[in-house]
């Protein structure tokens, strides 16, 4: 390789023999990380052919500039020239490339501190999934197990929480819910309205637009679609509430001073959620039923007193009342699986991140779920 | 192992061991951090667990207080086995301990006053006012007076540090735990963290567990210590730091003392 008469000279690398057993490894030029330098598979090429050397030697006279570059080579020319057993003599380099490569050989590698590399085949990571699926649902159960038993000791008076963490989660996620919960019911009673609307009119039976709206919204739609808003909020705020104090160890510190987080943190929210997620359902399916009414009065041109009586007609207690209770079960369901996800939080700030997202993916997996087997179980016993 | 400064048998027996770790394993699935650590804390002991980063101080200080389960070994607060206990008698004996985590680990959604009254509320019948008073007391005993109504997130590392301290105190503990207390500390507020630590045991008769690797906190405030190896995985050396300093055999021990100075190997730094 010609030398240039540039403002910096490229790398070179170039071989030489000594004698039958040394190899003169010559740099020169810039060996920066910016401008690009040879590979040590150039050296390890030379190294193979014969006669193969058991000594390396270099010759660096010419050598300009150099950086972690020339480290990186040399590193690489070293573990190659270990492995292969071969003497290695590095005194003709400048002195501190020998002092950092020292200094990155000081502390010895820990043996088992090294990540094993997974490489199961696809068959094996499926396998390794569906296993760990169910081995989610069992850690849910048995969070829940575990928080029904810090109800049993809320009853007799012995758990330990702030009345003002209550407080400050059910304004959270009830009266700031509001907004939230009245757009999107009144959209699902819009377009509950609008998929019957078009399809009863053939029939000449327009006014059981109201029927649908009703039983749908109260039956399962205000429930469910209150729930999944609650899932995305609420669940995932706890989750990553709680993520976040694991990270910075705050939820250790309520341990070692003997109070029990579970006690703590997870039993307001879940209080939180049980008492505000029945209210906000019922005002679910009410503004659900209201946007209803709007799209019947302007497609269908029904009045709001006769859409009002209609659906008073269709809806019974029952419905009402189950609609409810599979609500309450789902708050139930969102509370446990964010504060859950919450206490399983790894130790970086992206963990946070998955907390709140696998806590948002477990809460409406586990609702839907819920919903049909609830509409299983309504259905035999005729609710 | 060197020991040269383990009181005799008969004056062990005298003093009364606070703490007790006997046979004590510490792994993670089939990596063994730690194995067979035997070392006692006497009562009123400024106690450091010392040793290279990462070779597991802060694993043992969360064997001792049940956060882990030791893979094998037990942990004996006097008579008291911790490590067969159950989770009541466990929480119950937590409360007579205080812990300043390395980050201070305050409540982050409460003031510091609230803070440091959260125990006071919690295991005593102080009325709010009372709770108030004490709390201040403890936060104008670390050096913060005025800050009560403060957030963590508006005061410095070092502020969160002292904080974390005023509540591990709240209860007046008999033994407080210190994890990593001098990290990002200026050698100043290093120096009046040491000098709060002598106080507790001098003052409020407390016994204490410091995980460091400062070692000018280690010489002024130690007496009594046990140095981790990282590449054994075991305890090489207890006893008094000073004391260690001065005699003894092992060589990671005395270079970890000395920050290197009697390593036989020449430093980078001396050539040239």
């Amino acid at each position: 390789m010609q030398a240039q008469e540039n403002h910096t000279k490229p790398a070179e690398l170039s071989f030489a023999r000594a004698d039958n057993s040394t190899l003169v490894v010559r740099v020169a030029g810039d060996w920066h990380l910016r401008s690009g330098m040879p590979s040590p598979l150039l050296a390890t090429r030379e190294l193979d052919k014969p006669p193969k050397p058991k000594k390396v030697t270099f010759e660096g006279s010419h050598l300009e500039g150099w950086d972690t570059g020339l480290l990186t080579f040399l590193m690489g020319l070293a573990d190659v020239c270990q492995k292969r057993k071969i003497e290695l003599d590095m005194s003709a380099l400048p002195a501190g490339v020998g002092q950092l490569i020292k200094l990155a050989e000081t502390v010895p590698e820990k043996t088992g501190a090294r990540l094993e590399r997974d490489h199961s085949s696809f068959i094996e990571t499926l396998g390794k999934a569906t296993i760990s699926y169910a081995g989610a649902l069992d850690e849910f159960l048995t969070f829940l197990g575990q928080v029904t038993i810090s109800f049993g000791k809320l009853a007799v008076g012995r758990a330990r929480f702030r009345m003002v963490d209550l407080m400050v989660i059910i304004q959270d996620c009830g009266a700031n819910a509001f907004g939230i919960v009245t757009l999107i019911s009144f959209l699902v009673g819009v377009i509950l309205a609008f998929m019957g609307a078009v399809q009863l009119q053939k029939f000449g039976a327009a006014i059981f637009i109201a029927d649908l709206v009703g039983i749908a919204m109260v039956r399962d739609m205000g429930g469910v679609m209150t729930a999944i808003i609650m899932a995305g909020r609420t669940g995932a705020a706890f989750a990553a509430q709680l993520g976040s104090m694991k990270v910075t160890q705050e939820i250790d510190a309520l341990t070692t001073m003997g109070i029990s987080p579970l006690e703590f943190l997870v039993l307001p929210r879940v209080i939180a959620l049980f008492l505000m997620i029945p209210l906000l359902c019922i005002y679910a399916d009410c503004v659900g039923i209201l946007g209803g009414s709007f799209v019947a009065a302007t497609m269908l041109h029904i009045s709001f007193t006769a859409y009002f009586r209609e659906t008073m007609n269709a809806i019974m207690l029952t419905d009402v009342l189950g609609g409810i209770f599979k609500c309450t079960v789902y708050g139930i369901i969102v509370a446990v699986a964010g504060c859950l996800r919450g206490f399983q939080c790894g130790n970086s700030s992206s963990a946070v991140g998955d907390a709140a997202t696998t806590a948002v993916v477990t809460s409406i997996v586990y609702i839907v779920v819920a919903c049909g087997i609830f509409a299983f179980l309504f259905n035999t016993l005729g609710i | 192992m060197s020991t040269p400064s383990q009181p005799t048998a008969s004056e062990s027996s005298k003093q009364k061991a606070a703490i007790t770790v006997n046979n004590l394993t510490m792994a993670f699935g089939n990596f063994v951090v730690m194995k067979d650590l035997n070392f006692k804390v006497n009562e009123h002991d400024i106690f450091i667990i010392m040793g290279g980063s990462g070779c597991g101080k802060s694993t043992l200080l969360r064997h001792m207080l049940g956060l882990i389960e030791p893979a094998k070994g037990e942990v004996l607060y006097g008579d008291f086995n911790f490590t067969k206990a159950d989770l009541e008698e466990r929480e119950a004996k937590l409360r007579q301990f205080g812990v300043l985590y390395q980050s201070g680990a305050l409540w982050s959604s409460m003031t510091l006053a609230e803070n440091v009254g959260l125990p006071l509320g919690e295991f005593t019948d102080l009325k709010p006012s009372e709770i108030r008073e004490v709390a201040s007391l403890k936060l104008a005993l670390v050096g913060l007076k005025g800050f009560e109504d403060y957030y963590p997130s508006q005061i410095s590392g070092g502020m969160q540090k002292r904080a974390g301290l005023a509540r591990a105190i709240a209860l007046d503990p008999e033994i407080v735990f210190f994890d990593e207390p001098s990290a990002g500390l200026d050698p100043i507020s290093s120096r009046l963290l040491d000098d709060l630590i002598l106080e507790l045991r001098d003052n409020l008769g407390a016994t204490a567990v410091v995980v460091s690797h400062e070692l000018p906190s280690i010489f002024a405030i130690g007496n009594n210590s046990v140095f981790l190896d990282a590449e054994t995985r075991t305890m090489t050396a207890s006893g008094d730091p000073k004391e260690l300093l001065a005699h003894s055999t092992d060589h990671r021990v005395k270079t970890f003392l000395t920050r290197g100075e009697e390593d036989g190997k020449n430093s980078a730094r001396d050539h040239g």
